[in-house]
């Protein structure tokens, strides 16, 4: 089965000679549709690297990067840019709206700059924005919205159209923890529908809304969890004393 | 968990019987803490004997009706006001580990806060299950979620900052003892 992302010996190295950075090293790491994966280590570990080149905008110094089997080092600069558009979605942890478009604008930008009419992209941006709960929010900016609504019209843009994967980098990083975990509650039901999901994190609780977390440590990909068993198996624990 | 204040609660609210005293019990923790009715028997007996309940003295057994007493309302007011006790002896098992790990020759401890964080995420993942899978109007089982996902969050944050000290920090290399001055050292002074 295809893989929606697939990274295969990929390495960063920024500078040269006594400046040079290793920001990645020989990171294997690959993402089934469907899959929420959660990319957890300190600050400076590369976790960031890693999702900027996942997600091309980045090259890697070396190495493969695969989108949906695509090999990206055999696609021309301009086809990459339509795959950014069109098959991968971006959460960033400062929302990164327009400031000057409303929040339906926002979501209707990305299918509009990839030239669907503007009518359809009104209706793809508006249903992404239902299910993010917030289209009573469509006609208001961004400076209106609370974090929590921001991050929600953020998830929508990076959801809407047909996106196979989603790139979320600290997405829930200017949030308090129930909006953090409303974040990650929509991040995993985007995956239960189908798309690849990739987030990345130091914090444990939000990694633990992943199938999977891959621990990086120094550029490199030291460990990895295995899929946990049901929660039934929690439910009988314990001893009233 | 204290089962004799959990039952002065769900008494505060109404008059109850052992049974229904029991799947409230249950209910309102989440199931997460199983109770049997023999427990719920038993500790009505100790409540009544302390006069901290008292029974409306018709019916035996599971015909008895059980409410609480003046006494009772009080003992429960002080107990939710009551800290526990947060400061027990630094005696947790993982930082244990981790401080011999610190001594046990050719021990990258490193690795091992890497076990034990790995660990403790895969019971998180399992916890964050129980959450997601949680009805929407089940709060308790959501607090009770909660409670334990803090606590396992703090382990992983206590992980991170040792990784991160002992990078900062180097250990000064331990001195090479030869098997011979080992058991030159007093019994006395190796078990301190």
């Amino acid at each position: 089965m295809t893989k929606a992302l697939e990274l295969r010996q990929v390495s960063k190295t920024y500078g040269s000679g006594a400046n040079e950075v290793h920001a990645l090293t020989d990171a294997d790491l690959a993402v089934e549709q469907g899959e929420l994966v959660a990319v957890m280590g300190p600050s400076g570990s590369g976790k960031s690297t890693l999702l900027t080149i996942a997600g091309s905008l980045e090259q890697p110094s070396s190495g493969q990067v695969l989108v949906d089997g695509v090999d990206l080092a055999n696609v021309s600069r301009s086809q990459q840019a339509k795959m950014r558009r069109r098959s991968i979605g971006y959460v960033f942890q400062d929302f990164n709206l327009l400031p000057g478009l409303t929040a339906l604008e926002n979501v209707t930008l990305p299918l509009e700059l990839d030239g669907a009419s503007a009518k359809a992209a009104r209706v793809s941006a508006r249903n992404a924005l239902e299910e993010l709960q917030v289209a009573e929010y469509a006609e208001r900016y961004p400076d209106e919205l609370s974090g929590g609504q921001r991050q929600r019209v953020a998830i929508a843009r990076a959801i809407v159209g047909n996106r196979n994967l989603l790139l979320a980098d600290e997405p829930t990083g200017a949030l308090d923890s129930i909006n953090g975990e409303t974040v990650m509650r929509l991040l995993r039901a985007a995956t239960e529908r189908g798309i690849a999901g990739v987030v990345v994190t130091h914090e444990a609780q939000l990694a633990s809304w992943a199938d999977r977390v891959v621990f990086i440590r120094d550029g490199q990909i030291v460990d990895q969890t295995v899929p946990p068993p049901g929660p039934e198996s929690l439910l009988a624990v314990g001893d009233p004393r | 968990m204290s089962v004799p204040h959990a039952l002065l609660a769900l008494l505060s609210e109404s008059p109850k019987y052992g049974q229904r005293l029991q799947s409230e019990f249950e209910a309102r923790t989440g199931k997460v803490w199983p109770l049997n009715v023999g427990q719920v028997y038993t500790t009505l007996q100790r409540l009544e004997r302390d006069g901290l309940v008292e029974t409306d003295g018709n019916g035996e057994g599971a015909r008895k009706q059980y409410k609480i007493a003046p006494a009772g309302r009080q003992e429960l007011a002080d107990w939710l006001r009551t800290p526990p006790d947060l400061v027990p002896p630094p005696r947790d098992e993982l930082v244990i580990k981790v401080l011999v790990a610190l001594q046990v020759p050719g021990t990258d401890v490193h690795e091992i806060l890497q076990v034990h964080r790995r660990h403790v995420i895969e019971v998180m993942q399992r916890y964050t299950k129980v959450k997601a899978a949680a009805a929407d109007d089940d709060v308790a089982l959501a607090l009770v979620a909660d409670a334990e996902l803090f606590r396992l969050e703090a382990i992983v944050r206590w992980l991170d900052a040792a990784d991160a000290r002992l990078k900062q920090t180097p250990l000064p290399p331990r001195p090479a003892v030869s098997p011979a001055q080992t058991e030159a050292i007093p019994a006395t002074e190796v078990s301190q």
